[in-house]
């Protein structure tokens, strides 16, 4: 049987509304044969993990350039805990120092993707996740 | 696949309400894991406990911005809603963007309302291959209200009205005149016509075509319907004239009841959702069995397709 398309919420939190980056992984995800939900931007911690919860999603993306990673992205982490998505892989992108990155790692966010990160590279860390999950 | 035990235990769950439960539920139905028939088996004693609103037009008629007021209709009046939007699948990667929920955010914590995105996964006419399994999980979630938004393909999406029990037809003013109304397709199949983007010039033009065009079935000698589909201008942005299609929403499921024709649609659904299964069915087995060997032995004369199809359909 074919295997079936891995679905991945990308998701922005905060207040900042530039989600050209957002939108530029999205159809990269797809165009790489992921289901991808967006829900848009400003988007509270609450909705986020509500969302990922309904639609059954293999992964989360977050993207942040307002610099509030640090607080959105652990309580959005452990809200989707909270919910009993207990394995489910979060992954991040922004303007994040590496420091930050580490201690978002420690948080439960598994990968922090930079600027210029090229999109086959995200591609292929789902790809690998993925297969092995589930 | 989940061990019984654990379906048993997740069936429960979905039935007392469980959110999380239900979202693993439709993976396993949407993916037709070998779990799925065991659920499905299940969820189908709920079948026809909701009224299934389809929500079809055009794309970019506003039919997410509307299902999003709709949700707060139903909610204002504290009843659960349910929602599958149908958005298509690449054919060429199989991915898909699936952007209706970003529509319906507004609703996105209200325990009340449990929204999933589905992808066509190779589907034409709107809608998805797991369309009806779907339902059937939320329905026995205990969802009153189900709203199914297809793809929006426009002109030819009648597939959803052998899933929905009211088909919602949404159009807009800049979208064509009369003759566009009268046009076979998707026009046939509404119960209800929405003029949205009521706020545009051009709104009592549109709805006036409409009336007009539905009007010539009887301006032709037909005998009355014993439903008249309704017009209603609306504006999905600012909210006008939502409370007005509940109440139309309202009186057809009524009407469905009253004459015995919410029976008739049912009979329907189950007919389509036997097919479909037959057809996935057909389209696993026999249609996987079309190999290499199978067009050698055309190419070289040794058999005909007809001689070798019935052959493929009767191995299992």
């Amino acid at each position: 049987m074919e295997p079936k398309p891995r679905r991945i919420l990308v998701a922005k939190p905060g207040l900042d509304g530039h989600d050209r980056g957002a939108k530029v992984i999205v159809r990269a995800l797809r165009d790489a044969g992921f289901e991808v939900i967006y829900t848009g931007i400003r988007q509270t911690p609450e909705m986020i993990a509500a969302a990922a919860l309904q639609e059954g999603v293999d992964a989360v993306g977050l993207s942040l350039l307002s610099g509030a990673h640090m607080t959105l992205f652990p309580e959005i982490v452990k809200l989707l805990r909270k919910r009993g998505l207990k394995n489910l892989l979060v992954f991040g992108g922004g303007i994040i120092p590496d420091e930050d990155a580490r201690a978002l790692r420690k948080a439960g966010v598994d990968r922090v993707f930079g600027p210029g990160t090229p999109l086959q590279e995200i591609v292929a860390y789902l790809n690998e996740k993925l297969a092995v999950a589930r | 696949m989940p061990a019984k035990s654990d379906l048993k235990d997740l069936i429960r769950r979905v039935r007392r309400g469980d959110h999380a439960a239900a979202a693993r539920a439709l993976s396993l139905v949407v993916d037709e894991d070998e779990s799925a028939a065991s659920l499905a088996r299940d969820f189908f004693k709920s079948a026809g406990s909701a009224q299934k609103v389809g929500v079809c037009g055009p794309p970019g008629a506003g039919k997410s911005t509307l299902t999003g007021r709709l949700i707060g209709l139903y909610r204002a009046r504290k009843i659960p809603v349910g929602v599958l939007a149908v958005d298509p699948s690449s054919s060429l990667s199989g991915g898909a963007f699936l952007g209706d929920r970003l529509r319906i955010m507004a609703h996105a914590t209200d325990p009340g309302v449990f929204i999933r995105s589905l992808a066509s996964r190779g589907m034409v006419g709107g809608l998805t291959h797991a369309i009806f399994g779907a339902v059937h999980v939320l329905e026995a979630l205990g969802c009153a209200k189900i709203i199914v938004e297809t793809v929006g393909t426009g002109q030819d999406e009648v597939e959803i009205a052998s899933v929905a029990d009211t088909v919602l037809y949404v159009t807009t003013p800049a979208l064509g005149d009369e003759i566009q109304a009268m046009k076979a397709g998707a026009m046939e199949i509404g119960d209800v016509f929405v003029v949205n983007k009521a706020d545009l010039a051009g709104r009592d033009k549109a709805v006036a075509d409409l009336r007009g065009a539905l009007g010539l079935g009887r301006a032709a000698g037909q005998a009355p319907r014993a439903w008249e589909p309704p017009v209603v201008a609306v504006s999905a942005l600012s909210g006008e004239g939502v409370e007005a299609l509940g109440r139309e929403l309202d009186a057809h499921w009524a009407h469905l009841e009253r004459s015995g024709e919410r029976r008739e649609r049912l009979k329907r659904q189950h007919r389509a959702e036997l097919e479909f299964w037959i057809q996935r069915r057909v389209l696993k087995t026999a249609l996987g069995r079309v190999d290499e060997k199978a067009l050698k032995d055309l190419l070289s004369g040794k058999t005909d397709p007809a001689s070798l199809g019935a052959k493929l359909l009767r191995k299992h």
